[in-house]
């Protein structure tokens, strides 16, 4: 177990800055998720850790050793990339056993911890196969037998879900998020998808155009986003945000329902709902509309879930409210949160 | 009804052109064999059929050429050439076409592309430059001038076959060796040459053969007997004035060539497997 340790890191290629100044620390033990668009510097931040791009400013700690220019082999990481990087001449066995074999671990040991990190992922039967005999899902899990199977004290994963298929990724989710709780090895892990940072990160950075945006637990990011990008990036359908002179109030699509007795009161704020276009999505509805005035209109969506069945139709006006405590006020200009509701 | 018979056809038009072109690269050969075995008057009288022994065949041309010319130390001064060329080709384009293909961005490509057009300056044209220096540093009549010079052919066509090769290798998995646990240099040697295999064996082919049939530089540099390579000392010491020992010279040509067709036939199919599938998904 260890801390990653990141002072004001820069990484330039040619005139374009990939990442920007950023300063991070991991917790020891926790699992920590690299979230934004593609080309926002996350992947660039992972390979820096990992040794394999050195920073162009800063420094990078790893347990309190200063390892910023050290090679990645002297940093006792573990990294795990998109493509699963597995050697297509070794077989499986050798392929876990690699890590060890370059740090000279004799041959019983590397047969036992070998052994012992495929049967934790279920892939024991296929030690002696070569990569390309396998599945997406078996190479997955290959890579990460080879990633454990050294104990290292930090573990790094480049989008390890990407390539695998929409079912087979709710369960390796699931997988990864039980057995990182297992080892309790700090993890890094680089994703672009929020229902997957969501879902595993304790901790969660958001991240755009090399420079982090907010560090946070998922309801941190998704209740106070801390600017107008994170409040959009994150949650599906986005946050809406509506121009009220310098400032602009954003809510979520789930807090803005068809007004009612209960909303009556001055807890709430009521907009009339130009209602434009609807979706059935089975467990819930999304409504689509402008609300406000002619000259600032805005468009909104609103999504109601299933239980709240009333008719809407498109082309028409219906009354819809949102609680003021869900309202947040960003600054136009820089696109800050204003009030941080954190006192 | 229609499918079958147009399979038929296409199987048929698939063979028709195989064997068209089977014919074309194995004639040669025939030729090669049946003026080794002919016997000069039947060889050389216009009334025989050359697509047949007319008379018996006859091992003549082969003990002439084995035991009155220097042609198996020919074989030998090919070999040692050949062999010394592959290691120094080696020993050069492999580190510098891996370079190149990783290392320098955008000017990586650059420099590919200006080496391998040195490899575009024909030999007519340094031949005579290239004597001045062998005889600088007293090379003449040493195998040492093929030696030092072939590479200068070899090294740019190889370095850019090889640069192929190594971009075709993820970059991830040279990258993972490191975070595993070796230096650069380590991966290079444990993980991206054995994915190279392929491209190494072909590179080992080619600048064996190219440096084998050479003839400008062999031909200006050398012309003692014994220090002949078979590409000169073949056409050289069986053509004498204007008399061609046509039997001596297909069996020097059969021998020196068979070899080498073996060898393309039965390996380039390996050298292209791909071997990096499956590293990637």
């Amino acid at each position: 177990m260890a801390r990653v340790e990141l002072e004001n890191i820069s990484k330039l290629f040619g005139a374009t800055t990939a990442v920007n100044e950023v300063n991070l620390q991991t917790i020891e033990g926790e699992f920590l998720v690299l979230l934004g668009p593609s080309g926002c510097g996350k992947t660039t931040l992972l390979r820096m850790i990992a040794g394999i791009e050195t920073p162009s400013s800063g420094d990078i700690v790893i347990d309190g050793e200063k390892v910023t220019h050290l090679p990645p082999r002297t940093r006792n990481i573990a990294m795990v990339f998109q493509s699963y990087a597995l050697y297509p001449h070794m077989t499986v066995f050798k392929n876990i056993a690699f890590p060890l074999r370059t740090r000279g671990v004799d041959r019983t040991a590397i047969r036992e911890k070998v052994e012992q990190a495929a049967g934790m992922f279920g892939i024991g039967s296929l030690l002696e196969r070569k990569p390309r005999e396998l599945s997406g899902g078996e190479r997955q899990r290959v890579a990460l037998a080879r990633a454990i199977v050294r104990e290292p004290s930090v573990f790094l994963l480049d989008e390890p879900l990407s390539n695998l298929d929409a079912i087979l990724r709710a369960s390796a989710r699931e997988e990864l998020r039980l057995f990182q709780r297992r080892l309790g090895v700090t993890t890094v892990y680089v994703t672009h998808d929020q229902v997957e940072a969501m879902g595993l990160g304790d901790r969660i950075v958001v991240m755009n155009k090399g420079r982090v945006h907010q560090v946070g637990t998922p309801p941190e990011i998704y209740q106070w986003p801390a600017d107008t990008f994170v409040a959009t990036f994150v949650g599906s359908p986005p946050m809406n945000l509506i121009e009220q002179g310098d400032v602009l109030a954003g809510f979520r699509p789930e807090t803005f329902l068809p007004a009612g007795p209960a909303t009556e009161n001055e807890g709430f704020v009521t907009y009339p709902f130009q209602v434009t276009w609807l979706e059935y999505l089975g467990a819930e509805r999304l409504v689509y509309g402008d609300i406000g005035e002619k000259c600032c209109a805005r468009h909104v969506v609103s999504r109601l879930p299933g239980n709240i069945s009333i008719p809407i139709e498109p082309g028409k006006t219906y009354p819809f409210a949102v609680a003021k405590k869900a309202i947040r006020h960003f600054d136009r200009a820089s696109g800050r949160l204003i009030d941080t509701g954190k006192t | 009804m229609m499918t079958s018979a147009g399979k038929v056809f296409r199987t048929g038009r698939l063979y028709a052109l195989l064997s068209i072109f089977a014919v074309f690269s194995a004639f040669p050969f025939y030729w090669m064999i049946i003026a080794t075995f002919k016997r000069d008057h039947d060889l050389f009288s216009p009334t025989n059929n050359p697509f047949l022994f007319n008379e018996p065949p006859t091992l003549d041309h082969l003990r002439l050429l084995l035991f009155d010319t220097h042609f198996l130390t020919y074989l030998l001064n090919t070999f040692l050439v050949g062999m010394a060329v592959v290691a120094i080709t080696l020993i050069i384009a492999v580190p510098a076409a891996y370079s190149l293909a990783r290392w320098a961005r955008g000017w990586g490509e650059m420099l590919g592309i200006g080496i391998f057009l040195t490899y575009l300056v024909p030999p007519a044209i340094l031949f005579i430059p290239l004597s001045r220096f062998a005889a600088a540093f007293g090379l003449q009549e040493s195998l040492w001038s093929l030696i030092l010079i072939y590479p200068t052919f070899t090294i740019p066509f190889c370095t850019w076959l090889l640069m192929g090769f190594f971009k075709t290798i993820p970059r991830d998995i040279e990258e993972q060796a490191m975070i595993d646990g070796l230096s650069r240099l380590g991966a290079m040697v444990k993980v991206v040459l054995p994915l190279a295999i392929s491209g190494i064996l072909t590179i080992v082919v080619f600048a064996f053969t190219l440096s084998m049939h050479e003839f400008i530089y062999a031909l200006t540099f050398i012309s003692v007997s014994a220090k002949k390579t078979v590409s000169i000392g073949v056409p050289t010491e069986l053509v004498r004035g204007d008399v061609f020992q046509w039997g001596p010279l297909m069996a020097g040509a059969l021998i020196a060539s068979t070899p080498v067709a073996v060898v393309y036939t039965f390996f380039l199919d390996r050298f292209i497997a791909g071997f990096t599938m499956g590293a990637v998904k």
